[in-house]
């Protein structure tokens, strides 16, 4: 009998820490999930440093009145590369790389789905980025026209235009996949006792956020498409002159855009839910509100895009109708928030790094949920579109929503990922940090919109200088937090202290039940789910 | 069937790593970085593109060779014939929504922006100030008239024919489909081979009626909004119905070499579902874009 154990032991040994031997076997074949995770976790770190050294062109030519570093044309390439690589290549591939690696553990499968489609999801991406960060190094440089490729603008730029069509085209592909893989491991992988109502909140909004991804990427496809024809195949769909419209462009794009916005949050909802009942050592409060709350989130997100484009020139009854559809998400919005408070009120609370990030969430994603409020309402729009107030509320959403539930999770996960700790003192500091510099950036944005300063500008009226000044300031500050990831999880993974199997206290859920670092291949047969394994609900006898 | 122990049902089933994604990516980026040196008139353009289609042709064979070796090998169990029939209903579900977006530029310019520009609702000063003297009507091809004055495909001709058509498809592959399940092998090879006819039938009436269009009605995809949304749907969906005309082909060579029995046919079924996708989706372009 021991022998047998033993053996067994052996057997399971093998099959848990094989890794493939060479390089190109174990990063450009893989099929691994948590490799996969990987890949896309660097690739968006990656991207997020040629992002943010793009914000600093940006704010270092905004610093002060006046044209000093750049051209107005670079300028513009810049803030449209700016976008487009933060929402295509860091924020959106760093929530995909955290799912890769998680929701296999959270739901016991022994990997995603369909592993080889995974693989390819990823190693699209690299390709899309090449072409369309060498539209740079192109006759008439990148694509300048803003990252919404409104036309008849978009379509005036130079080589780029076919490439960043393309490149948009190879994003989807693997968005889809990546998007299809995920539904198909959670509605079919979950190990028995894991039912869909007692998943982890991760694992939830993730679903919902794939089934936005299929439904709105092949339309944002349909809509690059017909910007490619109208400008090399004479089609007229955004041509008055031939019967088209211009505006219709907008519709479509943001029948996609919208809830490409709740793409990019919804899952940092789930992150969020997890981190806090941990460190409040309280069960979520709320759980099925929360799930149905997320669900009438994305159900919203279809019937609000006209919100984006208020000053078009709308019939009435439109401009009302995607008012009060838009002012309705706050209902679901607000029970979230007001969840996560409640899970906090009266628990043992422990500020652990992880936590600041998710509680820094929580204020900081509230105010950017206040400000789209005010940009909900029409006759307000009129007078806050295109300015700088719109830029600080999405990056309130996008920095301090997105991108705060992102690093939360990596200091969340990385003990189980690497089964070592990460400096607490570095962490607190990373965070406190960050926590000055993201609001000396954003907040002062606020006033320099409601003062009139449009967007996409590279020279202003002198009346705006000093806020501008003091933003230019934050952003400087900011971009020093790359660096200071770079070096914090370095440390930590040469000398960070060993991480017990359940790093933290009141952690739940099946990932804490496998051992730090989880091994290559983790679960071979669906394990048997004890109570008290899950974190929400328990399993019945 | 070798060995068919891997297809236990009660463990876990990860495939091993496969070299076929990176030379999809590959394929991908010739092919589209290859389209975009092209249409920019690069010399290299079309070389380079023609260069990332084969190689995606190689990829495509390779990698649904590989699975469908697996398969016949017994290696799948019930969960990752589960997992191939999600992925492939929502592909489907995703190329919809691919569809919708043309759809909805049809709607769009029919039911709002053609009639703005013609000064109704709230476009009296668009129509007074940019396009006086312009009347909306259905089809169109702007006030510019772009691509001159054109006639349209009269709906209860050929595209009726091709309606009834890719009906009749519809019909002759749930017989085939019946067949496999009977184990009536050669009533699926008729059925299905009469699919396969049906569809190349539906193209070449397809490909005639564009010859009609660009030849003697001056219909083409440069006649303003009409033009480009018949082209781009009919086009689109004549692409899906090649491809599924191809996959077709390869699922009734894969029954001439005796792939697929009663209980295991994903390939055939994933064949099938596709089928009827690109079926709905003309009955949507027929009442849409032809009839009404």
């Amino acid at each position: 009998m021991a022998n047998t154990a033993a053996h067994a032991d052996d057997h399971a040994h093998d099959d848990h820490d094989h890794k493939p031997e060479g390089f190109l076997d174990r990063w450009l074949f893989t099929t691994n999930h948590k490799d996969i995770g990987t890949l896309y976790l660097i690739f968006a770190f990656t991207m997020a440093c040629i992002g943010a050294a793009m914000s600093v062109v940006i704010r270092a030519e905004l610093a002060a009145p006046g044209l000093q570093h750049v051209q107005p044309y670079f300028f513009n390439q810049m803030t449209t590369l700016h976008a487009l690589v933060m929402i295509f290549g860091a924020v959106m591939p760093a929530f995909v790389g955290l799912a890769n690696w998680m929701i296999p553990l959270q739901i016991g499968a022994p990997d995603m789905a369909l592993p080889r489609m995974n693989n390819w999801s990823f190693w699209i991406m690299p390709f899309a980025f090449l072409m369309l960060l060498g539209t740079l190094f192109m006759p008439g440089g990148g694509p300048a026209g803003g990252w919404t490729m409104y036309p008849p603008l978009a379509l005036q730029g130079g080589a780029s235009v076919a490439f960043m069509v393309f490149a948009v085209h190879m994003m989807g592909i693997s968005s889809i996949m990546g998007a299809i893989n995920i539904i198909a491991t959670i509605l079919n992988l979950r190990a028995p006792g894991v039912d869909l109502l007692k998943m982890p909140l991760f694992t939830w909004t993730w679903l919902i956020t794939a089934f936005l991804l299929i439904a709105v990427m092949p339309v944002l496809a349909g809509a690059v498409t017909m910007l490619l024809t109208d400008k090399f195949f004479g089609t007229s769909f955004f041509n008055a002159a031939g019967g088209g419209d211009p505006v219709m462009f907008q519709h479509i794009f943001w029948f996609f855009g919208h809830p490409e916005v709740y793409i990019m949050i919804l899952p940092a909802f789930g992150i969020v839910s997890e981190i806090i009942p941990t460190f409040s050592r309280k069960p979520l409060f709320g759980y099925q509100a929360m799930v149905y709350a997320v669900a009438s989130i994305a159900f919203l997100s279809f019937i609000v895009w006209a919100h984006h484009m208020f000053t078009v020139g709308m019939p009435l009854g439109g401009e009302l109708f995607f008012m009060y559809s838009t002012m309705l998400i706050a209902i679901p919005t607000g029970v979230k928030v007001f969840n996560w408070v409640s899970t906090m009120w009266k628990g043992s609370m422990t500020f652990e790094t992880p936590m600041l990030w998710a509680i820094g969430f929580v204020i900081l994603f509230t105010i950017g949920g206040f400000s789209g409020l005010m940009l909900a309402i029409v006759p307000a729009d009129f007078q806050y579109h295109d300015t700088y107030f719109v830029v600080a509320h999405f990056h309130y959403v996008l920095v301090t929503g997105a991108i705060f539930s992102i690093i939360a999770a990596i200091y969340y996960w990385w003990p189980k990922w690497t089964g070592r700790m990460v400096n607490e003192t570095w962490g607190k500091f990373h965070f406190w940090w960050t926590m000055v510099f993201v609001n000396l950036t954003f907040f002062p944005q606020h006033f320099l919109g409601l003062a009139g300063m449009p967007r996409r500008i590279p020279d202003y009226n002198v009346a705006f200088a000093d806020w501008n000044l003091v933003s230019s300031i934050g952003a400087f500050g900011m971009f020093l937090t790359p660096f200071m990831m770079i070096a914090i999880f370095a440390m930590s993974k040469k000398s960070g202290a060993i991480a017990p199997q359940r790093p933290w206290e009141g952690a739940h859920g099946l990932e804490w039940e496998v051992p730090s670092p989880a091994p290559h291949h983790t679960f071979t047969t669906p394990p048997v789910i004890k109570p008290g394994m899950l974190a929400h609900g328990d399993v019945s006898h | 069937m070798s060995d068919t122990t891997h297809a236990n049902p009660d463990v876990y089933y990860v495939p091993h790593g496969t070299k076929w994604p990176i030379v999809g990516s590959f394929g991908l980026l010739f092919t589209l970085g290859g389209a975009a040196l092209w249409l920019n008139e690069h010399a290299i353009g079309k070389p380079a593109m023609l260069l990332g289609v084969a190689i995606i042709l190689f990829m495509v064979f390779g990698w649904f060779g590989t699975v469908i070796r697996e398969s016949v090998a017994g290696t799948y169990n019930k969960q990752v014939d589960t997992s191939f029939r999600m992925g492939m209903m929502w592909f489907i579900f995703s190329e919809v929504m691919f569809f919708a977006a043309f759809f909805g530029a049809l709607f769009y310019a029919r039911a709002l922006s053609v009639p703005w520009i013609g000064g109704e609702g709230d476009g009296a000063l668009t129509n007074f100030f940019l396009w006086k003297g312009y009347a909306p009507a259905w089809p169109t091809n702007g006030p510019a008239q772009i691509g001159g004055a054109f006639e349209t495909i009269p709906a209860w001709g050929v595209p009726l024919l091709n309606t009834l058509i890719l009906l009749s498809s519809g019909v002759t592959i749930t017989i085939a489909h019946h067949a496999l399940r009977a184990g009536k092998r050669t009533q699926l090879m008729i059925f299905l081979g009469l699919t396969v006819l049906l569809g190349a039938t539906f193209l070449w009436y397809q490909a005639h009626e564009y010859l009609e269009a660009y030849e003697h009605l001056n219909l083409t995809l440069g006649s303003g909004v009409y033009g480009s949304t018949f082209f781009m749907l009919t086009g689109f969906h004549g692409l899906h119905v090649t491809l599924g005309t191809i996959m077709l082909i390869v699922i009734w060579l894969r029954c001439a070499r005796g792939h697929f029995d009663r209980d295991h046919h994903f390939g055939f079924e994933a064949v099938a579902w596709y089928w009827h996708f690109v079926d709905v989706v003309w009955l949507g372009l027929f009442l849409f874009v032809y009839v009404l």
